[in-house]
């Protein structure tokens, strides 16, 4: 269920989630997110922030290259799967 | 050594300090001014702050005979509350033989092993944490002072790369966190400053005490790096840097942290 991913991000971003007692400040809320981006741009913004923000400190969740002094037990690997992140992205577009 | 070179080394030292993103002096906060009041409460108090006990613990330590020279820490030093007097304030500190910074928990461990002849105490083991912080409770109230001259700068300038270097699968270096977004909320937690005034230092999550290089793999661990070893030289060289950074402010040795 794609909520269970939005735990990480909430790490960083709040949302309309009443139920999610701790979430963070680091990042803009995700309220009406599906209203202001596209798919299309919700989808580049998971995939890789960095390209369209190089100082962001938003984690590429679709990324392996370039990255230094990765966890063994991560290496290699991104963050979350190509169908994890389509969960995620269908879920946001719906946030209106 | 010649003077132009530590005149060109010490000018140098300005330009560590002028580094963008990095936090005004007078902005500097202890984790303790982000705690709350209740938490506050637990360390400005020695009857409660659970870090007490392993000082208590160290100083029974300090005058314990160990190791096939059978002698205490004391038979050298005295009494600690005046022969440690503001030695934490100064580590992790130039050592000669080695050609490089070692931290408080290394030096105590020289001299088991070189002094006591016993063998080097476990990290994180119970008996090196109370000794820690015994000698670090000593410095107190004391303003951290490192000093940095040609020797120790190269280590310095190590730990700073360290700290504004991104790392982990999550891509992130220390100061985005620490220096850039502090104050703010990861989740449930406040971002402290990540000054080290008060290790090893009692947090409520561990339910134990813990020294600055465990506090440092935790948030290795979290941005999914890879953590080093305790004691390896890129963590001495981290504490060097971030002690250097807290330079001025209070030691708080056994803070309590949530
Ligand atoms: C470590 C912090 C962090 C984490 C974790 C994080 N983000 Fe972000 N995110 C940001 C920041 C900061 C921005 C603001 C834009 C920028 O800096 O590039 C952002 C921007 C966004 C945006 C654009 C928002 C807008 O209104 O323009 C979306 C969508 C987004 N994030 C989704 C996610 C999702 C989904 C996850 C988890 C799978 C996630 N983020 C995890 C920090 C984070
Ligand atoms: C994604 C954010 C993030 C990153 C990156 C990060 N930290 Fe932290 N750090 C935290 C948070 C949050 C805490 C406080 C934890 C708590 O109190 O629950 C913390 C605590 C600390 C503390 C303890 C401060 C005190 O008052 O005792 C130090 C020191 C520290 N970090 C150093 C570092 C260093 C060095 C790095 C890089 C190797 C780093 N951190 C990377 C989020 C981060």
């Amino acid at each position: 269920m794609a909520k269970r991913q939005v735990g990480l991000c909430l790490l960083c971003h709040s949302g309309p989630f009443p139920e999610e007692r701790f979430q963070g400040d680091l990042a803009p809320d995700l309220t009406g997110v599906g209203a202001r981006l596209s798919e299309g741009q919700i989808r580049q913004r998971m995939v890789d922030s960095t390209k369209l923000n190089p100082q962001t400190i938003m984690p590429a969740y679709y990324r392996t290259e370039g990255l230094t002094r990765v966890a063994p037990a991560f290496r290699g690997k991104t963050v979350l799967t190509p169908e994890q992140i389509e969960d995620v992205v269908a879920y946001l577009v719906t946030l209106k | 050594m010649s003077l132009r070179f530590l005149s060109a080394a010490l000018a140098c030292l300005v330009c560590t300090s002028a580094r963008a993103g990095e936090i005004p002096p007078d902005q500097r906060r202890s984790g303790y001014e982000l705690m709350s009041r209740e938490t506050r409460a637990i360390q400005d108090d020695d009857t409660t702050n659970p870090g007490m006990l392993w000082v208590l613990d160290g100083e029974a330590l300090w005058n314990r005979k160990a190791g096939t020279a059978d002698r205490a820490c004391a038979a050298c030093h005295g009494d600690a509350r005046t022969s440690m007097k503001g030695v934490a304030a100064r580590y992790p500190a130039f050592d000669a033989a080695l050609g490089r910074p070692v931290n408080l928990e290394q030096r105590i461990n020289f001299c088991r092993t070189g002094r006591q002849k016993a063998p080097p105490l476990a990290f994180e083991s119970r008996e090196l944490l109370a000794l820690t912080a015994y000698v670090a409770r000593q410095s107190r109230d004391l303003p951290i002072n490192i000093a940095i001259d040609a020797r120790n700068k190269p280590f310095l300038d190590a730990g700073s790369e360290a700290f504004h270097r991104r790392q982990g699968q999550l891509n992130l270096a220390c100061s985005q966190c620490h220096d850039d977004n502090w104050g703010k909320r990861l989740a449930g937690s406040l971002i402290p400053q990540a000054h080290p005034t008060g290790y090893p230092l009692y947090r409520l999550e561990w339910q134990g005490l813990g020294s600055l290089e465990r506090r440092l793999r935790n948030c290795l661990i979290g941005i999914r790096a890879e953590p080093h070893a305790y004691g390896a030289p890129e963590f001495v060289d981290l504490e060097l840097y971030l002690m250097w950074r807290a330079n001025g402010m209070k030691v708080e040795t056994p803070a309590v942290r949530p």
